[in-house]
């Protein structure tokens, strides 16, 4: 499969994969061509063709927009005739081939993935994709070229079109499950974009275009189709009439709504099909078009189903379906085309030739025809399986009566509709995809009656069984918490549908998989998720639509990620003593959505469109497709993600920079030797000195150490390798902080080593009897400050500090802990700094490229609010251990620590967010300081950092050019390497709400949702941050319910499938410690937690506000695999059970009282009960499978977060059960946080408020 | 009788005492025409083998504003057990202690020759010496080698109880602890901010937190010594204190190219004056600055970091071209008085080739004491300072230390006699008696002074004014009296008090001049006024000071006095200039004789060697020449000895007589470097040599290029100035003598 994939797509995508290998390998594509295809696409197009079609794509669809009129055109013709030359040629020659590769794909099925195919395969799906754009373009032009325009017009089309590959190679999944995900990808790329097509005249067009080339929408909507239908309908051809059955949603309707609407559907696929297959597909395969051609029609359903049919009930849920069909054997197949969607496409490349032909196929008519008269059929038939399929596994035999039965199914008919507009809910039923494709056929009927079942189905609250009318329902019966959309099922769901297949990059606008998705990336042009996550995949053109949405448009960035050790990390580029190459205008670096014109002796700027000379030593050809010759040799041009060595010109003064330094500053006062930090410190320091951060694993790291200790006076130590013993240099002129030693305070570890154990074994003897209790702060910094300019580097300080710091010194605090101050208008002073001192410190520390981590070992009141201003100004972390003892929290702290000094990170680093033309970067939330409002300024820059950007219009976006974003951080690396990092994005933009709806991320939203609001309690009052919080949610999904679900009863809750988890997770955020105190958080914490938040990433931010709870009692000791979690409500644990509840800062071990012996013996070797001891912080190491397999999770579950998570165990109705309580956040609260219900019903009202 | 010279001669040997006159006039107008005021020299502290101190307290005039002490002047009623006092002529009887008092059982005090008699009193805790070290670390390696090997060798002179206690200063200051053990402790201050007392204290963490005195008192002392790691006995921390010497670096700030080091000399004294005064006020203690160079930065710094800023010279000084100079001053002789108010005292080592700021600092030891106070060398890596160093740890006879700490002397007068003030290491405790004077010569306004250290030849110079009317004459045979009472802290940490007294007779001017004529101690005047005029010179305009001088009277040697670099700046650096008068001031009468006018010996194979005048004539070619100006110790060579010497005749065997004349004059030389404190610089030199220069430059000009043939060929060396020679001087005086204008 893979080689087939990779021959067909390889040139166009494979490309860019080489990309990726291309910087080891440049002749990836060579590989490929050499590989199986070569041989068989050589023929025909030879070497050439593989280039045509990857720069055309690469270039026409990212970047390329102003000149695509014609370069699409030009590119177009060149590119997609040779494309389609090849996959007509193709076809015929390699018929069989393709047909073999389907087969291969399915042997490879899962494992194409891993294999170097998948990325092939992304690349087929791409190029696939651009063909369809470009089709849809150019369509009037000509079909072939139209195809690969349309990409260009719009995002979603090209999506669609992707989708539509994606299923084409989903279609090769009929064959194998393996290549299902893809189509499942697909799906759910699809759907979003059958929307998009819908909304043009799609229903009538498509039928008639599909046919007609010539119409872009149409054929685009044929496309979707096509990716429809080929995913999920042969394989579940019995699920298909579910599927309709909940296309439809409604029951009683549904039947007849689903079959008419597959009907049309499938005529419009057909249509589509036939239209398309003859041109391309037929060509290129023509003995495979049957096959993809059946493959798509499955995948349309598929991915309309998911996409549209987020709906509430897991069934509903797309990923529901999946799992459905996953039971049946198709179901397999099609969660894997959805999760794999566009890295698939590649594995489904493979297919894709086979699918993708199909695509091309209809607009080559000519040979289409075949493709397509046999297409149509298969697709029909696919239309209607699929929409079974995506029904629900169940329901699809049931189908036509299920579908009432269903109302799930129907829910997520609602989304599609929702998606489409109401007009085109009713085909909505039929999936995103179909939905389009319905939406074209534009079935009144059926429309009428699916909608309303879809939307109850989705949002019901209130009976979500119950068919009909929830609404009433909901408000008079009590809801069913099953009812309501179940994150876990979500997450589940995402799991299913997306874990499998690698994410790749490479197009536009795709929404990546949940954060609690394993999943793996493939740059291919846009960064991955895991350094950028947008809370809009597809952002409104306008900002009128924007307001009107009131959708946050923010981008979540975690410029130095750490990446797993199966994906590479950004390569880095050299460019010599010029320095990177930048727009002339507005200086964005290099990438690969610059347009390189007059035969490439300039470039045009993807953000600003301003036209740049390309330097002489940067010149290259282009290839007969626009493209670089180049390209895939180099990262700036084919990748996401990559670094630039940075000249001397962006140093700082024009200097090289020194090497960075670490400063222990320890606090040697009272409590902090009575606790033991400061013996545990100095202990562990010895040891982990040898961990300081490098780059290269075999040399000694550059980075230099100095040691201070302090209480109200600083104790600087003079550990110079040529002394016998450290001196001790005391400055008590805390006043007016200086540093009393140059030589001697920072040194190499390695040289000093003697010394420097020296003074760690002397530090605690020194201060055992001590009976200073007064500390300062202020000085401190000012200290490690001081030090580091001395030395002329950038660098970090580790302050371990103890208590409040009320010795005379600047900076120096009184106790204002006044805890009735909560609730009132005055309660956000409490997040203030008490005094101005620090900030303005803060700001000399970033000038300097100082970065603190705080370490706080408090027995009462410290002012966390104030202490924490300068480590979250300079992009530090604060570290919290209230009433630290050393034996029992020692481990917690050791681990932070160890991670803290060992992990990756830039010193001296400013970040800039660059944008298209049409929206700039309005607001950042994060650890760092803003001097004007542009350069995210920091200090320090770790791995774990995460900077949230939110973006306004400030003109229009197109949607053909989507909007692109290019963050570039300027760091100073650990060896004092000065290095610029750049992250590039593009996500689609569109003119209909629900284009926009429909590619969100809940999870990135309510990540910027919690910076928002705990940023807004600095100012405000509580309550005033809370009620704006629910309002904006309020009109988020009232302006969806508005514009994008079909008209019902005003009763009826309809949430788009993309946030049908926005509320519980919102209630979550609201009910947080920090907008939403209980009695027993200390002021303390609040500021702790608050300062936390602020850069937290994605995952953490949802395991912070959702956490996980795990069954461990359901256990599987056999496998890798973890229980289901469990959704954090009471009513959800069972006495009998233990749980695992994580929630990025503490673990805990719940135990039911009726637990059984045996399990409470394998974990914790207690016979009963009764005998656990609840104060324990590990569990003991047993050897039994059981305990060691809990410990490897709870291992692993710490391995996953930034912070070690200590371990509590809570007995039920134990005293500490009230903590645990309080992370089960669906319940109500102690402190009289809503439950979900009552908070959805909230919702609901004040949804309902806003429509009338 | 004995001759004048002798009594002179004796009562300076008993008493220290010197005086201008050894008969008074005895009227205010009478005195006032004499010119010399009544004055005298007063060698507190003279060595006196054979005066054993008394153990009991002096028996003091119940007078409150009079409180003599009981001394052989006194009028006693051995029966009555009543003595009068012969200043306030109060009647006061004798403790019960003297009950067994008769005339042939008499009390030392009473005797004659006990004028001069010391006692040894309980007062307080004995509290040991202290010896704070002040090191200046922005040295050359090779400076700083020698110094710490200086400073590692002084630590096994002092007595083992002495406490002791190292401040280092560059761009920083560091405050050592000495009592540490493992990790070596400092205290480090920036060099650029001034702080007060009370903020040095707490910052050395000499105040308990939160306890400070009433008025922000420090602790007293005991609490303190206890608690002070920063002064520790020699004996504990020996070892440490050696190796911290050992491992003394130089600054490690870089010094950029063009710049001076960062040197805070001023913030790093005013630690050290903080650190006693919060620790051990009214103790004796000894802080001994050791600097390479001026300093740089912060409050007391005398020049900028620029090199091509030079140090201020005569000439800025004169234009007024000397930014650093009035602040720089103000600033030290605020930490001076300091210092001095709680008895401690500052020593200056200052060795550099360029000045190191002595002319603003010269207060900190002007003020506050003798001894050591200023030695100025080239480096630290010479013998000269080397052996000036060990000698300020060189001990007297009963082996304690030539050093004392913490006097007070107080003068009190016959009602005749008043006094004017005093000049000397010394300042004004303020302190108005009756006998106070209202017309000031040097530092007056008070009869208390305190001389924070003092040595067996510090000398005060004190002025005295005659009140009596001259229509109230004195009864024939009356006698003026002084009292010198001197309290101090002897080395060996007993305080003690030393009480003279002198008793001169009063004679009417208009009867008895020629016997006040023939009680003029030449020496001693011309030493007083020399002081007059130097103190002068340190506050007034030179030419105004020349011819003040010229004015008051013409001697001899005042011509020497003239030319002495303790009047003339010219070719003296400003630093120099105060060095040399610095130690004019502090020095007894015969080695400021020396300093006015140098002496020179004559070594030659025609006899014995014979002072020879100080005159270029003296230069002959077979001669060797040994000068002694006191800070200088020149041999030179004349022109044919320098030739045979070249030729090495003093190693042939048959010229032993040679090289016998050769050492001569060097085992001479060694003999005035054993007992000369500071070490003089030690010149051996020829005929044509360049050092020969400081001999030439002190001899009488009766040659010069101007008339040397107007001489005969037959001697001397011609000098090449145009200063007038004493011949002219001469005539040129006699001139105006006769003249009408005189």
């Amino acid at each position: 499969m893979n080689v087939n994939q990779q021959p067909h797509m390889a040139s166009p995508y494979g490309q860019p994969q080489s990309g990726y290998q291309g910087y080891q390998q440049t002749g990836y594509g060579n590989q490929h061509v050499p590989g199986g295809y070569p041989t068989p696409y050589a023929p025909y197009n030879g070497p050439a063709s593989t280039y045509q079609p990857g720069p055309p794509q690469g270039y026409s669809p990212y970047a390329s927009f102003s000149s695509k009129a014609l370069a699409t055109n030009l590119v177009s013709d060149l590119s997609s005739p040779s494309p389609l030359d090849l996959g007509m040629r193709g076809p015929p020659t390699s018929g069989p081939p393709p047909v073999s590769g389907t087969q291969a794909y399915s042997q490879f099925g899962q494992g194409d993935t891993q294999n170097g195919p998948p990325p092939m395969a992304a690349l087929p799906s791409v190029s696939q994709q651009y063909t369809h754009g470009t089709m849809q373009l150019s369509g009037p032009q000509s079909s072939f070229n139209q195809p690969f325009g349309a990409p260009p017009t719009s995002m979603q089309q090209m999506t669609n079109q992707m989708s539509g590959m994606q299923i084409g190679s989903t279609v090769p999944s009929p064959a194998g499950p393996g290549y299902a995900p893809p189509t499942v990808s697909q799906a759910s790329a699809s759907a979003a974009y059958t929307p998009s097509a819908p909304s043009s005249f799609a229903p009538s067009s498509a039928v008639h275009s599909q046919p007609l080339p010539p119409d872009s929408v149409a054929q685009t909507a044929p496309q979707p189709f096509y990716g429809a239908p080929p995913t999920p309908p042969q394989p579940f051809p019995g699920a298909a009439p579910p599927f309709s059955a909940a296309g439809p949603a409604q029951p009683p309707a549904p039947p007849l709504g689903s079959q008419q609407s597959f009907s049309q559907a499938h005529p419009p696929s057909q249509p589509q099909f036939t239209s398309a297959p003859p041109p391309v597909s037929t060509a290129s395969y023509g003995g495979p078009p049957p096959t993809t051609q059946a493959s798509h029609p499955r995948a349309p359903p598929l991915t309309s189903q998911p996409s549209t049919f987020s709906g509430g009930p897991p069934p509903t849920s797309s990923p529901s379906q999946y799992p459905q069909p996953m039971p049946q054997q198709p179901p397999v197949s099609q969660p894997n085309p959805f999760h794999s969607g566009p890295p698939q496409p590649t594995t489904a490349a493979g297919f894709p030739p086979q699918g993708g032909p199909p695509l091309r196929v209809p607009h080559p008519g000519v040979q289409g025809p075949p493709m397509t008269s046999q297409g149509p059929p298969t697709s029909q038939t696919n239309h209607v399986a699929p929409p079974q399929p995506g029904m629900l596994p169940g329901p699809p035999p049931v189908n036509m009566a299920g579908p009432p039965a269903q109302p799930s199914m129907q829910g997520y008919p609602p989304q599609q509709n929702g998606a489409f507009g109401q007009v085109r809910g009713p085909q909505p039923g039929y999936v995103g995809q179909y939905p389009g494709q319905q939406s074209y056929v534009a079935q009144p009927p059926a429309q009428a009656p699916a909608p309303a079942p879809k939307r109850l189905d989705p949002d019901s609250i209130p009976s979500p069984q119950a068919s009909d009318i929830p609404p009433v329902q909901k408000t008079r019966h009590r809801i069913d918490p099953d009812a309501i959309p179940s994150p876990i099922q979500v997450i589940e769901d995402d799991k299913l549908n997306k874990g499998n297949e690698p994410f790749v990059t490479g197009v536009r606008g795709q929404v990546p998989p949940l954060v609690t998705t394993k999943f793996q990336v493939k740059d291919q042009g846009n960064a991955s998720p895991r350094f950028i996550r947008c809370t809009a995949y597809n952002m409104p053109c306008t900002s009128d639509m924007a307001k009107q949405s009131q959708v946050p448009l923010a981008a979540v960035i975690k410029p130095l990620a750490t990446l797993p050790l199966d994906e590479n990390g950004p390569y880095i580029v050299d460019h010599g003593e010029s320095g990177p190459i930048r727009c002339n205008r507005c200086k964005a670096y290099m990438c690969p959505y610059m347009q390189f014109i007059e035969g490439g002796r300039r470039f045009q700027c993807g953000f600003c469109s301003c036209v740049t000379e390309v330097p002489p030593h940067y010149f290259q050809h282009l290839d007969h497709t626009g493209k670089r010759v180049d390209c895939y040799d180099r990262p700036e041009l084919s990748m996401g993600s990559y670094e630039f060595l940075a000249t001397v010109d962006y140093c700082k003064n024009n200097k090289i920079p020194q090497p960075p330094a670490f400063i222990f500053l320890i606090d040697v006062s009272y409590n902090a030797v009575k606790n033991g930090m400061v013996a545990i410190v100095c202990q562990e320091l010895k040891t982990l000195l040898d961990y300081l951060p490098r780059e290269n694993p075999n040399v000694a790291s550059n980075i230099r150490v100095g040691f201070v200790t302090y209480n109200k006076v600083l104790h600087f130590y003079n550990v110079k390798a040529s002394l016998a013993q450290p001196q001790m240099m005391v400055v008590s002129d805390v006043a007016d902080m200086f540093v009393p030693l140059l030589d001697g305070f920072l040194v190499n570890v390695a040289e000093s080593r003697v010394v420097i154990e020296s003074l760690l074994d002397q530090i605690p003897d020194m201060f055992a009897d001590t009976r200073e209790t007064e500390t300062v702060f202020g000085p401190v910094i000012q200290a490690g400050l001081e030090a580091l300019k001395a030395a002329d580097c950038a660098g970090k300080l580790f302050v371990f500090h103890s208590s409040l710091p009320i010795a005379e010194a600047p900076g120096k605090l009184k106790n204002r802990e006044d805890k009735k101050l909560v609730g009132t208008d005055k309660e956000k002073s409490l997040f203030q700094a008490q005094v101005s001192f620090y900030s303005n410190l803060a700001k000399e520390c970033v000038a300097q490229g100082c970065c603190v981590d705080l370490f706080l070992f408090p027995n009462q009141y410290v002012d966390v609010a104030t202490l924490g201003v300068v480590p979250t100004s300079t992009g530090g972390s604060i570290y919290k251990y209230t009433y630290f003892q050393g034996q029992a929290d020692q481990e917690r702290f050791l681990n932070d620590l160890r991670k803290d000094v060992q992990k990756q990170m830039g010193f001296d680093a400013v970040m800039r967010v660059r944008t298209s033309t049409g929206i700039r970067p309005t607001d950042f939330f994060g650890s760092f300081y803003m001097s004007n409002t542009t350069d995210v300024e920091l200090a320090g820059l770790d791995c774990d950092k995460t900077v949230t950007v939110e973006f306004k219009h400030d003109d229009k976006l197109s949607e053909e050019t989507g909007a692109l974003m290019q963050c570039a951080v300027l760091y100073t690396s650990c060896s004092g390497q000065r290095r610029l990092r750049v992250h590039n994005m593009a996500v689609n933009c569109c003119t209909q709400l629900a284009d926009l709806y429909r590619n969100c991320e809940t999870d990135t939203i309510i990540n910027y949702f919690a910076k928002y609001a705990y940023r807004g309690v600095l100012n405000n009052p509580t309550k005033n941050v809370r009620d704006s919080l629910i309002n904006q949610c309020a009109q988020i999904l009232a302006c969806y319910r508005k514009n994008c679900a079909s008209p019902s009863s005003a009763g009826q809750l309809i949430l788009p499938e993309c946030m049908k988890l926005l509320p519980v997770y919102l209630n979550c955020v609201l009910k947080s410690d920090i907008l939403h105190p209980g009695a027993d958080i200390s002021l303390d914490d609040r500021a702790y937690l608050r300062q936390l938040v602020s850069a937290m990433d994605v995952a953490e931010s949802h395991a912070f506000f959702y956490p996980r709870l795990l069954p461990v009692h359901k256990l599987n000791v056999e496998g890798n695999a973890l229980p289901v979690a469990v959704r954090d409500s009471e009513e959800r644990l069972s006495k009998g059970g233990v749980y695992l509840l994580e929630t990025g800062l503490n673990l805990f071990l719940w135990v039911g009282a009726n637990a059984q012996q045996e399990l409470l013996q394998n974990i914790f070797g207690a016979p009963a009960f009764s005998q656990i001891d609840p104060n324990m912080t590990s569990l003991p190491i047993l050897d039994n499978p059981y305990s060691k397999r809990l410990r490897e999770i709870i291992e692993s579950f710490r391995a996953q977060r930034s912070r070690y998570m200590k371990l509590m165990v809570v007995k039920q109705e134990d005293k500490l059960e009230l903590i645990f309580k309080h992370f089960l956040v669906e319940d109500k609260n102690n402190s009289g946080g809503a439950s979900y219900v009552d908070f959805l019903c909230h919702m609901h009202k004040e949804i309902r408020q806003l429509l009338s | 009788m004995t001759t004048y010279q002798e009594f002179i001669q004796q009562n300076e040997d008993r008493d220290g005492v010197r005086c201008s006159w050894n008969l008074w006039p005895s009227s205010r107008l009478e005195a006032t025409r004499l010119v010399v005021p009544v004055s005298c020299l007063f060698t507190p502290l003279k060595e006196r083998p054979d005066l054993p101190p008394v153990h009991y307290e002096p028996v003091l005039c119940s007078r409150a504003n009079c409180k003599a002490v009981l001394n052989p002047l006194c009028q006693v009623d051995f029966r009555a057990k009543i003595w009068a006092c012969n200043f306030c002529f109060q009647r006061n009887p004798f403790p019960p202690s003297y009950a067994g008092i008769s005339e042939v059982n008499q009390p030392a005090e009473l005797m004659p020759q006990f004028s001069t008699i010391e006692y040894i009193v309980q007062r307080g805790p004995p509290t040991p010496l202290i010896f704070l070290y002040v090191v200046d670390t922005c040295l050359e390696e090779e400076d700083l080698q020698a110094l710490r090997e200086s400073l590692q060798m002084s630590l096994s002179l002092l007595p083992p109880n002495a406490l002791v206690g190292l401040i280092t200063f560059g761009r920083m200051i560091q405050v050592h602890e000495l009592s540490c053990e493992g990790i070596a402790k400092s205290y480090v201050f920036r060099g650029t901010k001034e702080l007060t007392p009370k903020q040095i204290q707490e910052m050395l963490g000499l105040m308990k937190p939160g306890v400070s005195g009433p008025h922000g008192q420090p602790l007293a002392p005991h609490d303190a010594a206890a608690s002070c790691r920063f002064l520790q006995p020699v004996q504990k921390v020996d070892m440490n204190l050696t190796d911290l010497l050992g491992e003394l670096q130089r600054d490690p700030w870089p010094v950029p190219q063009g710049k001076r080091p960062l040197r805070s000399t001023g913030i790093a004294l005013s630690i050290a004056v903080g650190l006693l005064e919060g620790t051990f006020p009214n103790t004796g203690a000894r802080v001994m600055l050791f600097t390479g160079g001026p300093p740089t930065q912060g409050p007391g710094m005398v020049v900028g970091d620029e090199l091509k800023t030079p140090i201020r010279s005569w000439h800025d000084i004169q234009k007024d071209n000397a930014r650093h100079l009035k602040k720089a001053t103000k600033y030290y002789e605020a930490l001076a008085n300091r210092a001095a108010v709680n008895g401690h005292s500052i020593d200056i080592y200052a060795c550099a080739l360029d000045q190191t700021g002595l002319l603003e600092m010269k207060c900190l030891s002007n003020l506050t004491g003798y001894v050591g106070h200023i030695v100025m060398g080239d480096s630290f890596n010479t013998s000269l300072f080397k052996q000036t160093f060990q000698r300020v740890f060189s001990k007297d006879y009963n082996g304690e230390f030539r050093m004392a700490f913490g006097g007070i002397l107080e003068i009190k007068t016959s009602r005749e006699l008043k006094v004017s003030g005093a000049i000397g290491p010394c300042v004004s405790l303020n302190s108005k008696g009756s006998c106070v004077s209202e017309n000031e010569l040097g530092v007056g306004g008070t009869c208390q002074w305190k001389i924070c250290s003092l040595s067996p030849s510090t000398t005060l110079a004190l002025y005295f004014e005659v009140v009596n009317q001259h229509n109230a004459p004195i009864p024939q045979g009356g006698r003026g009296a002084i009292q010198f009472v001197t309290q101090y802290q002897h080395s060996n940490m007993q305080k003690r008090i030393r009480v003279t007294t002198i008793a001169r007779n009063w004679a009417d001017a208009q009867s008895q001049i020629q016997h006040i004529e023939a009680s003029f101690d030449q020496e001693a005047a011309a030493v007083l006024m020399a002081r007059l005029g130097v103190f002068r010179a340190e506050s007034e305009e030179g030419p105004d000071v020349l011819r003040w001088l010229d004015r008051q009277l013409i001697r001899l040697f005042m011509f020497h006095l003239r030319r002495s670099p303790f009047l003339q700046v010219f070719n003296n650096s400003p630093d120099e200039s105060s060095y040399y008068r610095h130690h004019f001031v502090c020095q007894d009468l015969t080695q400021s004789l020396i300093m006015i006018q140098p002496i020179l010996y004559s070594y030659s194979f025609y006899g014995p060697p014979e002072p020879v005048l100080l005159d270029s004539s003296s230069i002959l070619p077979d001669r060797i020449l040994l000068m002694d100006t006191f800070f200088q110790l020149v041999i030179y060579h004349g022109e044919t000895i320098s030739q045979w010497r070249k030729a090495r005749y003093q190693d042939m065997a048959e010229y032993e007589n040679f090289k016998q004349l050769l050492q001569a004059p060097l085992d001479d030389a060694q003999e005035i470097l054993q007992t000369r404190f500071p070490m003089p610089r030690y010149i051996d030199t020829e005929h044509g040599g360049s050092q020969a220069r400081f001999l030439l430059s002190k001899v009488n000009p009766s040659q010069t290029h101007n008339n040397l043939y107007a001489w005969g060929q037959e001697s001397g060396a011609p000098i090449l100035t145009d200063d007038v020679s004493l011949q002219v001087f001469m005539d040129h005086l006699k001139k105006l003598a006769v003249s009408s204008s005189a």
